[in-house]
């Protein structure tokens, strides 16, 4: 297939080619003017479910401590491209994958990366809230009992800490105990968040964390974001362009299982360099 | 043309009808099968009314209870060489239950109406039931102490009352010294021969060390010694009383108190006293050991079987049934083996269970309790130790027969975990099997649980296969002891399903067994309700912590 080379010539202005990481800083076209530090870099991305391409020739870089948006129609990959990122895709059986992606320079595909550890660094929360049938605290405490913490000073402090940083622990600290399930569901998407906060990674991916939301529940995701932002690198897939404009700083868009245009989330919604680009941010099909 | 019944047709009304007439159907049958065995299995123990009355026309004097009576048409009694006034078409018969067998040779007739006398119930008509032999019918005459008759007066009943006691208290010290302490020296008897055995086998028996052994069996011989006068003296006391009882027929014979269980005047007794008796009567049934050849006494050895046999095999079976479905659900790669797996695994399920018994019998009891012998219990042999039918056997046996329930629910329950709480774990950086160990598994609880609740169901209520790999019509010694290690499993051991099957079809007092056969149905079934019970309270339990595995 031809994609990985025509298409950064059609789409004229973005140059998305691999560059080597150093290089990229200062010529890559995006995450341009103030320095931002590079934290993954994916590199000539392609995945194929058995014989469907699912993602074709993928390069983008995410910086450290902004918020990256996925936008896209449904199906164009974007979803599959972010459960890369924590290598989730290898549950699913029949995927192939070529290419790297890149964390601080290391291949994450590597055989010699332990999954389970990448994994605690790139933490994950799904599109529907995914709480365990356990109290809320032995949610949050879930990571760390994982790693074998059983000091019950230690998981307090963390619990806590965790709760207050996804802006749960007030609505829960005096129901602690109690089975999670009974929370609301944007009650139950910060839990999870907090849980995926609670074992310090370095990158958080949210997969359309609002899409099964209520209004008022999804102002807070998005007000949670860009708090949370200060401590993590964050990846953010959504369905919802004004979400998007929002929260992000960097707003990639895909079709079909390439990256059409990828940039400042301001340029990109304002002055879309590409036809497609625009046309799906106006409205005209998605 | 809509006229009403195409109308109704239409409706989908005959639709719900007929549906809700099979569960009528299947309620009707159901409950029609409770109802029966309730009843039958209840009534056995209720006192029935002693009746008097002249048969033959006045030949024989009959004192019994009558147990049924039923409608028949004369030819059948005529045939019967049973002469029957002319002009009647239907002759109305009695089963009369009137013991008294090493008298008149049978405890059952049959007494037919037109030849019977008017029927009286006397009230001191008095009913012994026996250690063997079965019941005795007849009035109380006389006490008698060391052959002495004691004066006969009104308070000979009282009198009765009282000896019947001391002779139960008795018979109680006599049975714990028979089996609690001369079954424990016995036991440590045995186990000194067998060490001496192992010395002589070993080749290397030093003088020293047989000289200990016969120096400990001297003691246990002296403790024996000591034991069995005691038993001697209370047998002694024992054989003190004796009764004498008037027959219906007027003989009048005397009969030993140590051989009476029970005696009580039915036609004397209000309904409280009948009600003391019935509770007495189950109490026995359900805590005491079987009599005269299972159709006498209770049915504790074989309640209890069933119950340790089933608890065994939840053991064996739980386990391996889980794993196995871990490995096909969560690792093993899902292709056509793995399929071709479930479907031999699921057809294992509907292979008859006398193909169990004869695989245990070829496999467990022949092969593995045959070498087990030969490794660890060379002293014993011939006598076979695990190369017998036995307890162990039985619930290996009835695991592998229920093992295919257990994987069959377990996958189910492994599959209803939502991929997204496997996802979510696995994103928290825990591994697959720590994924499985802390979420997964505790979430499929409850369906294990319904797989352990079928599993107990089919086993408890097998019986074929364990013929052939351990159960017995009378075991000796339950499987659970006093003498360690306590748990033996390999016993024999009795079992309430084939305790059915012999008492209904083995038993040579057919009429006194048939009561016993729908009592001990009714156990079975309170068993196994019981069992399904507990584990479905458990499940209820589980199912509330776990409850997202259900939505």
């Amino acid at each position: 297939m031809t994609n990985d080379q025509e298409r950064p010539a059609a789409d004229s202005a973005v140059d998305t080619r691999p560059l080597p990481p150093r290089d990229r800083r200062v010529a890559g076209p995006s995450p341009a003017p103030e320095t931002i530090e590079e934290c993954i870099a994916v590199r000539d991305l392609n995945l194929y479910y058995g014989d469907k391409k699912a993602l074709a020739g993928v390069n983008l870089s995410v910086g450290k401590n902004r918020v990256t948006a996925f936008i896209g129609p449904s199906g164009c990959g974007k979803s599959t491209l972010l459960r890369c990122f924590n290598r989730m895709n290898d549950l699913i059986e029949g995927v192939r994958i070529e290419g790297r992606i890149e964390l601080h320079g290391r291949n994450i595909f590597d055989q010699s990366v332990d999954v389970a550890a990448l994994r605690r660094k790139v933490g994950m929360v799904f599109q529907k809230p995914n709480p365990f049938p356990k109290s809320i605290f032995e949610n949050v405490a879930y990571g760390l009992r994982i790693q074998g913490v059983k000091q019950r000073r230690i998981l307090n402090r963390v619990v806590e800490k965790a709760l207050r940083g996804a802006a749960l622990w007030d609505e829960v600290k005096d129901r602690l105990h109690e089975n999670a399930l009974g929370l609301s569901g944007g009650q139950q998407q910060r839990l999870v968040i907090a849980r995926a906060i609670a074992i310090e990674p370095e990158i958080l991916l949210l997969d359309e964390p609002a899409s099964a939301l209520d209004p008022i529940s999804t102002l807070k995701i998005e007000e949670l974001i860009y708090e949370l932002k200060e401590q993590y690198t964050i990846v953010i897939v959504t369905h919802n362009m004004q979400q998007a404009a929002r929260v992000s700083d960097f707003t990639a868009f895909m079709y079909l299982g390439e990256l059409v245009e990828f940039g400042r989330t301001k340029t990109l919604f304002t002055t879309p360099r590409n036809r497609r680009t625009e046309d799906y941010i106006t409205g005209r099909y998605g | 043309m809509h006229g009403p019944r195409q109308n109704w047709m239409q409706s989908g009304a005959p639709w719900i009808w007929l549906t809700a007439g099979a569960v009528s159907v299947s309620l009707l049958i159901v409950f029609g099968l409770l109802g029966l065995i309730i009843w039958n299995g209840l009534g056995h123990f209720w006192p029935a009314p002693v009746a008097a009355f002249a048969s033959d026309r006045g030949a024989t004097q009959v004192l019994g209870q009558i147990t049924g009576e039923e409608t028949v048409p004369r030819h059948i009694l005529t045939d019967a060489g049973e002469p029957v006034p002319e002009g009647m078409m239907l002759v109305r018969r009695y089963l009369v239950k009137s013991g008294n067998r090493e008298l008149q040779g049978a405890d059952f007739a049959w007494y037919v109406e037109p030849a019977m006398g008017p029927i009286s119930f006397p009230a001191d008509a008095v009913v012994l039931e026996r250690e063997d032999w079965g019941n005795f019918y007849g009035y109380l005459v006389a006490i008698k102490e060391q052959g002495v008759t004691l004066a006969a007066d009104a308070a000979l009943w009282p009198e009765l009352t009282a000896r019947l006691a001391r002779r139960h208290e008795l018979r109680d010290r006599v049975r714990s010294i028979e089996r609690d302490a001369i079954g424990a020296i016995n036991y440590a008897l045995e186990q000194l021969r067998l060490d001496r055995r192992t010395l002589e086998l070993a080749g290397n028996a030093g003088a020293a060390e047989l000289e200990a052994i016969t120096v400990r069996e001297r003691a246990l011989e002296q403790r024996y010694a000591t034991q069995a006068a005691e038993l001697a003296t209370l047998r002694q006391e024992l054989a003190r009383d004796a009764l004498v009882i008037r027959t219906a027929a007027g003989a009048e014979v005397e009969l030993p108190l140590t051989k009476i269980v029970r005696a009580y005047r039915p036609n004397a007794m209000g309904l409280f006293a009948k009600l003391g008796h019935y509770a007495g009567k189950v109490h026995e049934f359900i805590l005491d050991d079987p009599r005269e050849a299972n159709t006498e006494g209770g049915i504790f050895p074989a309640i209890f079987g069933t119950v340790l046999l089933v608890i065994v095999m939840s053991i064996f079976v739980t386990p391996l049934g889980i794993i196995a479905a871990v490995y096909l659900r969560e690792y093993a790669r899902q292709n056509l083996l793995t399929r071709l797996v479930r479907i031999a695994v699921n057809n294992l399920a509907g292979v008859p269970s006398i193909v169990y018994g004869v695989f245990g019998l070829g496999f467990f009891v022949y092969f593995l309790g045959g070498s087990i012998d030969q490794l660890f219990y060379a002293e014993r042999l011939p006598i076979p130790t695990f190369g017998t039918p036995g307890m162990l056997w039985s619930s290996l046996t009835l695991a592998l027969l229920t093992v295919p329930v257990v994987i069959v629910a377990t996958e189910e329950g492994l599959t209803r975990v939502p991929r997204a709480i496997r996802e979510g774990s696995l994103a928290l950086g825990a591994t697959q099997a720590e994924t499985l160990l802390r979420t997964v598994l505790p979430m499929a609880t409850p369906a294990m649980i319904t797989g352990l609740i079928l599993a107990v169901a089919r086993a408890a209520g097998e019986v074929a296969p364990l013929m052939m790999v351990g159960v017995v019509k009378l075991a000796p010694a339950l499987p659970l002891d006093g003498n360690p290690p306590f748990l033996h499993l390999d016993r024999k051991f009795m079992h309430l399903g084939f305790h059915i099957y012999d008492v209904g079809f083995q038993s040579p007092n057919v009429e006194a067994a048939r009561p016993l056969v729908y009592a001990t149905a009714l156990l079975l079934v309170l068993v196994i309700v019981t069992l399904n019970l507990a584990a479905i309270a458990l499940r209820q339990r589980l199912r509330k912590a776990y409850s997202a595995a259900d939505t």
